[in-house]
């Protein structure tokens, strides 16, 4: 592209000039912002239920802010896809979750139960009835189910796509997914995506 | 449940974030411009989100009232 060149009256004032340029380029920018819908590019990783909630949650958020989200799933975040969500969740080896009654009285409830991995790593089932717990939990705080943030997705239009590469390394098959899913793609499809975005989270 | 008349009302009591703010969206989109939502929640996150989403979205968010750990907002549609 060839340069404008541009004709400076030799009477023009460079000063005026310059005002004159930084009102218009602020009222530009302005103008420009405030025609820009904000968009977010989402990254989502992990399969187990408490991380679930991440990506879902901050995608149907933008959603009703209005902006444009897309949620990229790859590796274990597959899960998130299925028709039949089976998410679980594992306190083996987490010291960060608090494992809490969700029921009984307050007294029981309050405590906050300290069991050694060992303990969690030999009892069998001990991630059903972790899971059953936290679905438990999240029923009594009013936080909703992933079934249901995934669906205010969907009706919002959040674009959600499947990495094709982790469907043939787990040997999925693309019949348990949901039909929703806009596109099966790979990393270098999303990472222009990624590029535009105003906001990219790795989950 | 409020002294302006609202032209709907939500009630998203005993539910917390994000999806008081995603039923205020939904609610939102039913009506027309100018219409008011009144929406009562127990979240206390709430209260800023709600402010945020209005900022965000251009709506009016004509009144926000706590009451006994109840929050009453009123929101005018743009």
């Amino acid at each position: 592209m060839g340069a404008t060149e541009i004709i400076i009256p030799s009477n023009l004032e460079l000063s005026k000039l310059d005002q004159w340029f930084d009102q218009r380029f602020e009222s530009k920018m302005a103008e420009r912002e405030a025609a820009h819908t904000p968009s977010l590019a989402i990254i989502a990783t992990k399969g187990t239920l408490d991380w679930a909630y991440p990506p879902f949650i901050l995608a149907s958020t933008a959603s009703a802010l209005g902006w444009d989200v897309s949620v990229f799933f790859t590796f274990y975040g597959l899960e998130l896809l299925k028709k039949d969500l089976h998410l679980e969740v594992s306190p083996l080896g987490n010291p960060s979750m608090p494992m809490k009654m969700p029921f009984g009285p307050q007294w029981l409830k309050d405590i906050n139960w300290k069991i050694p991995n060992v303990v969690m790593a030999g009892i069998p089932g001990f991630e059903k009835m972790a899971t059953g717990l936290m679905h438990q939990t999240v029923k009594n705080s009013g936080v909703a189910s992933i079934q249901e943030l995934r669906s205010i997705c969907i009706e919002a239009d959040v674009k959600l796509v499947a990495c094709q590469m982790t469907v043939e390394l787990f040997g999925h098959s693309r019949e348990d997914f949901i039909p929703e899913i806009k596109d099966w793609i790979g990393a270098a499809t999303f990472l222009p995506v990624a590029q535009k975005s105003d906001v990219c989270l790795f989950i | 449940m409020m002294n302006t008349p609202a032209t709907q009302s939500l009630d998203a009591r005993g539910l917390n974030c994000p999806l008081p703010i995603l039923r205020t969206k939904k609610a939102l989109s039913a009506l027309s411009t100018g219409d008011t939502l009144a929406i009562i929640s127990t979240d206390p996150g709430s209260v800023k989100d709600m402010q945020s989403f209005c900022t965000q979205t251009g709506n009016e968010l004509v009144s926000t009232n706590a009451n006994q750990g109840e929050f009453v907002f009123l929101v005018r549609k743009s």
